[in-house]
């Protein structure tokens, strides 16, 4: 019988070839999609996201989970399609027009993707015409504006009026070094985070609740 | 360069001093004893453009005025202003020139009114990486690019500087998976043979018109590993690595003619100075309000000048943020060159307290220890190029990391340790021949599409 704590223990070490053959397994054995999803991949990412939390791993080791969960995920992914299962959220994200800091954009996106998020990678120098056009055509639910210098700031701004005027109705969350909270409120963007580990209690907040 | 150290013995390692003098601007003499303040500036939080280009103008006139009144004040006896060009200000040339004249023009006066001597840094921003992958070599960002470079002296600058990016395609990815054969390829690889098309174009250029090729930085990569670090996003010892890996493809510059200063933000400084001579500039704890370090004393250890790396122009209780930033610099700079008058020992002194103070703390800190410096420059410079140079450089700041904390030197947390065993063993994976890295490097598909290697004549 396929265990779904040895799933979850390979999404752990990285195990990518034991992540897929568990998820096989357990798939010809008959358990739930959802079940192996939960109890297996996400459940192995949780452990490795709270030792993150905690200062025991690093970005590496987590980068490592994730790329097993990512292998298990295209066996999994059809037959959660079959059975009718979402992902917890899509998201669009974003370095504003003129910045080209990605870093920390990526983690986020990193971050996002490891706790089960869709995510649609707009780049850098993003135009707020192209982002409207890029939310549009991702159908996103969760928009996510990164911006580092000063200078980039009000371009954030100018990024959500154009996907308001535009009709676009997902919720937005901001980040990047300069950004705060009062920045946040004074644009009317719907969550500001300090950091990719928070971004995503933000994102679930603002999708999922 | 030559295969021995232009510093070579620890009592001649020093701030202040350097084996090669660089003379320019208003009587400014940097690394001939003192210490000299470089001050460095940016907007608020403002938009650039046609519409804001008068605020823009006006923010800049407002900062170098308070700052000059206030280096007056306090009888700063050398200035160091350093103007950075923001993105629109590289890609509107005219613009970053207009602001570099403003402010030279403010500096000439403040010498003829005041005494004041001082020089211009102008620090070009890389622009070419709007392009994704970017192209280095011809475009229009690198027409930009080119475009603030040849109207510079005309403008006012005394000296050049840029901070650039070449082989931030794969240096990036080489940070968040600590992969350290990614960073010598994006370092030691691609940033050198960038560095050396830019820095031949840039020398060129200055010695049409005689103003300074000053130096580079690898801020991109090092820096971006020292702040990942403090996030804890990536294991110190990985960033104090890195940090010394970088350290040959700043040489590159040097060896097609940039004299120094390097660049601020280039914590490799003191590795170039003990190699190729020239004075460095350095930020560590009055550059807090840029960005966290661990390094806060040690960078200042064998400075010759000293910088606050950046701050907004917003207001403080006391002054604009610039303006306070001239204070901290000028007492800084102001101990350190008191010290020097009374002696070598004094300098010695004050040297191994900086050092002292962080060295035993953090692997980062550590690494830029003089000694440390000295012995692994020593190794560093036995290689023959920037590749074999990057590889000695990982391996012996590996080594040294792991002997020195074995024998409780200096500080690594526990779940640090197995990352330099880690490191190691991926290091004693790597060719010794950089044709068979780039060819490996060539093949990973994760990399393929991300950088253009025509662009680095590969
Ligand atoms: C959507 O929701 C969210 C939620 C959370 C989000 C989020 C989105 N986005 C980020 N977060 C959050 O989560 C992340 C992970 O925890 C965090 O992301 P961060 O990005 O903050 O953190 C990263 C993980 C690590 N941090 C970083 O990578 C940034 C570090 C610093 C040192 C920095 C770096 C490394 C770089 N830079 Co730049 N750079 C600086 C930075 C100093 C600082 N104080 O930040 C800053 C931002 N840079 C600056 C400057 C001036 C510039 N830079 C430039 C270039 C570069 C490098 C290319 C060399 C490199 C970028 C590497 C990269 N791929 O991004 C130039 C501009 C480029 C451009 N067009 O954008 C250039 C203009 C320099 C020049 N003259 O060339 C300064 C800004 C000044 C200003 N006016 O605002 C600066 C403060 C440094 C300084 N003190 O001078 C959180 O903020």
């Amino acid at each position: 019988m396929a265990d779904m704590k040895d799933l979850a223990d390979a999404i752990i070490k990285g195990d990518m070839k034991t992540a897929v053959e568990v998820t096989k397994k357990a798939l010809d054995e008959g358990v739930e999609p959802q079940k192996v999803l939960n109890d297996g991949l996400v459940a192995g990412m949780g452990v490795i996201g709270k030792r993150f939390k905690a200062n025991e791993v690093y970005i590496p080791e987590v980068l490592i989970a994730a790329r097993a969960m990512k292998s298990a995920m295209e066996v999994l992914e059809p037959k959660l399609t079959e059975a009718g299962v979402e992902p917890v959220g899509k998201a669009l994200i974003g370095t504003v027009q003129g910045d080209l800091h990605d870093i920390g954009k990526n983690l986020v996106i990193m971050m996002l993707k490891g706790n089960g998020f869709e995510v649609v990678d707009a780049g850098v120098d993003v135009s707020p015409d192209a982002f409207v056009e890029k939310a549009r055509s991702s159908g996103a639910k969760l928009i996510g504006l990164s911006a580092l210098l000063t200078t980039t700031m009000p371009a954030m701004e100018k990024t959500i009026q154009a996907l308001r005027n535009a009709g676009v109705e997902a919720k937005i969350m901001i980040g990047g070094a300069p950004i705060t909270q009062a920045y946040s409120d004074k644009i009317q963007a719907d969550g500001y985070a300090p950091d990719a580990a928070s971004a995503v209690d933000l994102a679930m907040d603002l999708v999922v609740a | 360069m030559a295969n021995t150290l232009k510093i070579n013995k620890i009592e001649n390692f020093l701030y202040g001093k350097a084996p090669s003098v660089v003379r320019c601007g208003r009587e400014v003499e940097i690394g001939a004893g003192q210490v000299i303040p470089e001050i460095n500036f940016t907007l608020p939080m403002m938009t650039i453009d046609d519409k804001n280009w008068c605020e823009v103008i006006k923010q800049y006139e407002e900062i170098i005025d308070g700052v000059l009144k206030r280096a007056v004040r306090l009888e700063v006896p050398q200035l160091l202003v350093e103007f950075e060009t923001l993105p629109e200000m590289t890609n509107r040339p005219q613009w970053g020139l207009e602001i570099t004249r403003l402010l030279a023009d403010k500096m000439d006066r403040c010498y003829r009114d005041y005494g004041l001597k001082s020089a211009l840094r102008l620090t070009i921003n890389d622009v070419r990486e709007f392009n994704r992958p970017p192209l280095m070599r011809s475009g229009k960002y690198w027409g930009n690019l080119c475009g603030i470079l040849e109207g510079s002296a005309e403008a006012g600058a005394d000296l050049i500087a840029i901070e650039s990016t070449g082989g931030k395609e794969i240096g990036d990815e080489a940070l968040v998976n600590c992969d350290v054969g990614a960073s010598i390829f994006a370092l030691g690889v691609l940033g050198a043979r960038d560095m050396e098309f830019l820095w031949n174009h840039i020398t060129d250029y200055c010695n049409r018109t005689g103003v300074v090729p000053s130096g580079d930085s690898a801020c991109g990569f090092a820096n971006t590993a020292m702040v990942l670090a403090e996030q804890n996003m990536i294991p110190r010892v990985f960033a104090a690595i890195v940090r010394v890996i970088s350290v040959p493809r700043s040489l590159v510059a040097i060896r097609q003619g940039a004299k120094g200063p390097t660049k601020d933000c280039a914590y490799e400084g003191p590795y170039l100075k003990a190699i190729a001579g020239v004075p460095i500039s350095m930020e560590g704890k009055s550059a807090a309000c840029a960005h966290l370090s661990p390094v806060g004393n040690v960078s200042q250890a064998v400075c010759d000048c000293w910088s606050n790396e950046s701050t907004q122009n917003i207001r403080m209780l006391s002054a604009n943020a610039p303006t306070v930033s001239m204070e901290q610099l000028a007492y800084d700079c102001r101990l350190m060159n008191v010290a020097a008058s009374e002696g070598i020992e004094s300098i010695i002194r004050l040297r191994d307290w900086l050092s002292e103070s962080d060295s035993p703390l953090d692997p980062q800190a550590y690494v830029l220890k003089p000694e440390i410096v000295l012995e692994i420059s020593e190794r560093i410079i036995a290689q023959d190029n920037p590749y074999e140079q990057s590889l000695e450089a990982a391996r012996s700041a590996t080594e040294v990391l792991k002997r020195d904390s074995r024998e409780g030197k200096v500080k690594i947390k526990e779940n640090e340790l197995k990352w330099l065993d880690m490191i190691e063993q991926q290091l004693e994976t790597l060719p010794e021949d950089e044709e068979q890295l780039i060819e490996q490097m060539l093949q990973r598909p994760e990399f393929r599409g991300k950088f253009l290697p025509a662009e680095y004549g590969i």
